[in-house]
């Protein structure tokens, strides 16, 4: 254990020392803050602003995270305590499967389905007047939602498949505790059962969220990868995964162009370090809190 | 009129009957002990009393099971009223998992009982337990003043009602996982108790408890039996004895005999009891 811990740790070291080296480059001759906060994009004028993709990054997610964690949840709570243990057992196998396909069917699929289907909600939704939903600007789909959506949809198996395990792990006797002082169901999932599963269900939404973070192929498929800061979520963005596999190995001979993406390489793996240590710290404070009582 | 009457009761797990055809009364104000070998289906009738056998995958009841005339398996029957009514206390302890006071306020909190439905809960229960100090002047007095002080109050009456009350009154916010497992069967009591029911099934409440917390509960359940009806699983011919009032004997599904439990353990008709009582078959 101890030597695995170790050594994973230090493979993290090697990889965030490696990408630091090679971005010194351009760390040495533009501050840290222009290459943060800067919206432009122009490397042959040698201008490096990341600002639209990383907040591009962090819009995706978010709106993936807002669409799949409540239905996700939803879904596993009704397969874990309220569907037939047959449905249960015809179901999970399935949602099994739809985790191992691979991300470009997903994005392949996306683009023949999501896509459209913005561009056609985009006017309509657009002309309801709320404000992240554009004032009812024309929208090729290839967007933001699109992109969310898509990848919502990749991260619901993996809340929903620990969820349910999560749930099937408190034993069985404190639903008879519960129901047999005449609590209903409902009342059973969510002041008795859910305090034993909060930390497990958080865990899931942690995992599913570190993979909406870093997940590329399909995002880049369908979110148009224009380097702007959105302004809607029918405007195209330009996520950091996107934006480093779309260019590196291509134009290299532009000075200080692959310096600026492994920064952005660097930048996504702190983000994604980030967020997981914060969940892990959440984590430890409902598992204190749940035991505490 | 006895409070439950079962009629022509079956039970069967997919294509495994275990209860068959099984029609007897449990008397009420009185300690019905249910005895017989593990397996021949002690748990299952207890739990088809309040429908909690229903939890199980695939189980098939026919029959009724009338309780105050009314059949409890009738399809407009309101299976939360009669869980409440009909309280159950299992084999093993499971404390809810949250502190011993969220235990004993679960019930009220989920059937929605707050304010002067709890002081008026209370003054019914001391009516019932005249002898039993449950609520202190004092504390009473507190729950006037107190924010939420007649939560607090409903919670420290039922823990003095199902003697806890001594063991925990400095460390209620403690997770309820953190008690013995005698407390925490007697903490499970309390719990049953919070919502006011008439009935309470046992299964071998005490198998897994030491002596002395054993002999807790079987004290306690001598005490409430004026004013619930107590059904006992037991698995010790001895507990039967020392305080059951009726008994009812199982084998492999069927009922075998009934009757006040002087007669059925002590001096009963049927061979099986016989050879059952005489631990020839177990
Ligand atoms: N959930 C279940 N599914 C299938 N068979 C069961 C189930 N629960 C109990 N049984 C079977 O039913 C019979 C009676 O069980 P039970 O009522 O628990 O007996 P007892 O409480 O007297 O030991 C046993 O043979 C047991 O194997
Ligand atoms: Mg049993």
């Amino acid at each position: 254990m101890l030597v695995a811990a170790a050594f994973a740790g230090s493979l993290a070291f090697i990889v965030i020392l490696a990408l630091y080296l090679r971005s010194k480059p351009i760390l040495d001759t533009k501050p840290l803050s222009e290459l943060l906060l800067n919206s432009s994009w122009l490397p042959s004028q040698g201008s490096f602003g990341l600002y639209p993709a990383i907040l591009s990054t962090l819009y995706v997610t978010a709106i993936a995270m807002m669409i799949a964690v409540p239905l996700s949840i939803l879904s596993a709570i009704y397969l874990a305590e309220y569907a037939k243990e047959s449905l249960r057992r015809r179901v999970l196998p399935l949602v099994d499967l739809l985790a191992g396909i691979p991300p470009v069917v997903y994005g392949v699929w996306g683009v023949l389905t999501i896509v459209p289907f913005v561009a056609y909600i985009a006017p309509v939704v657009g002309s309801l007047g709320i404000p992240a939903a554009g004032a009812g600007r024309y929208s090729t789909g290839f967007s933001l939602l699109a992109g969310g959506i898509v990848l919502a949809i990749m991260v619901f198996p993996v809340i929903i498949s620990i969820t349910v395990q999560v749930f099937r792990s408190v034993p069985f006797e404190v639903r008879e505790a519960s129901l047999s002082m005449g609590a209903t169901q409902w009342q059973t999932v969510k002041h008795a059962l859910m305090r034993v599963a909060l930390p497990g269900i958080a865990a899931a939404v942690i995992l599913g969220f570190s993979r909406a973070l870093g997940e590329t192929m399909a995002v880049l498929m369908v979110v148009g990868n224009v380097f702007i800061v959105p302004s809607s979520v029918f405007d195209p963005a330009y996520p950091l995964p996107a934006l480093i596999a779309n260019n590196y190995g291509e134009m290299m001979s532009i000075p200080l162009y692959d310096s600026a993406l492994l920064l952005a390489a660097l930048i996504l793996l702190l983000i994604i370090l980030m967020f997981t240590l914060a969940a892990r710290l959440i984590l430890i404070r409902i598992e204190r809190r749940v035991t505490v009582g | 009129m006895p409070h439950i009457s079962i009629r022509n009761l079956k039970v069967s797990y997919g294509a495994h009957n275990v209860l068959k055809d099984i029609t007897v009364d449990i008397p009420d104000g009185q300690i019905t002990a249910i005895i017989g070998p593990s397996g021949c289906g002690k748990t299952t009738l207890l739990k088809s009393l309040n429908r909690l056998i229903e939890l199980q995958e695939e189980v098939k009841v026919n029959g009724k099971v009338l309780i105050d005339g009314d059949n409890v398996y009738d399809p407009q029957a309101d299976i939360l009223s009669l869980r409440k009514k009909v309280g159950f206390l299992s084999q093993k302890p499971c404390p809810l998992p949250m502190s011993i006071y969220d235990n004993i306020a679960f019930g009220p909190r989920i059937h929605g009982v707050k304010g002067k439905q709890i002081l008026e809960q209370i003054e019914e229960l001391e009516k019932h337990c005249p002898n039993n100090e449950v609520c202190p002047a004092n504390t009473r007095n507190t729950a006037r003043t107190h924010k939420n002080g007649e939560m607090d109050l409903l919670v420290e009456c039922y823990l003095r009602l199902a003697g806890l009350w001594d063991e925990v009154k400095d460390r209620l916010r403690m997770p309820a996982s953190k008690l013995s497992v005698g407390q925490q069967q007697r903490l499970a009591l309390a719990r049953t108790l919070s919502v006011k029911p008439e009935v309470i099934l046992a299964d071998e409440p005490t198998s897994s408890l030491d002596p002395v917390s054993a002999r807790l509960i079987e004290e306690q359940f001598q005490m409430l039996k004026q004013n619930y009806t107590i059904v006992l699983v037991t698995h010790t011919l001895r507990q039967a004895r020392r305080i059951a009032d009726h008994a009812i004997f199982l084998y492999l599904g069927e009922m075998i005999e009934q009757g006040p439990a002087s007669k059925v353990l002590c001096a009963p008709c049927e061979a099986k009891t016989c050879a059952y009582i005489s631990g020839e078959i177990s």
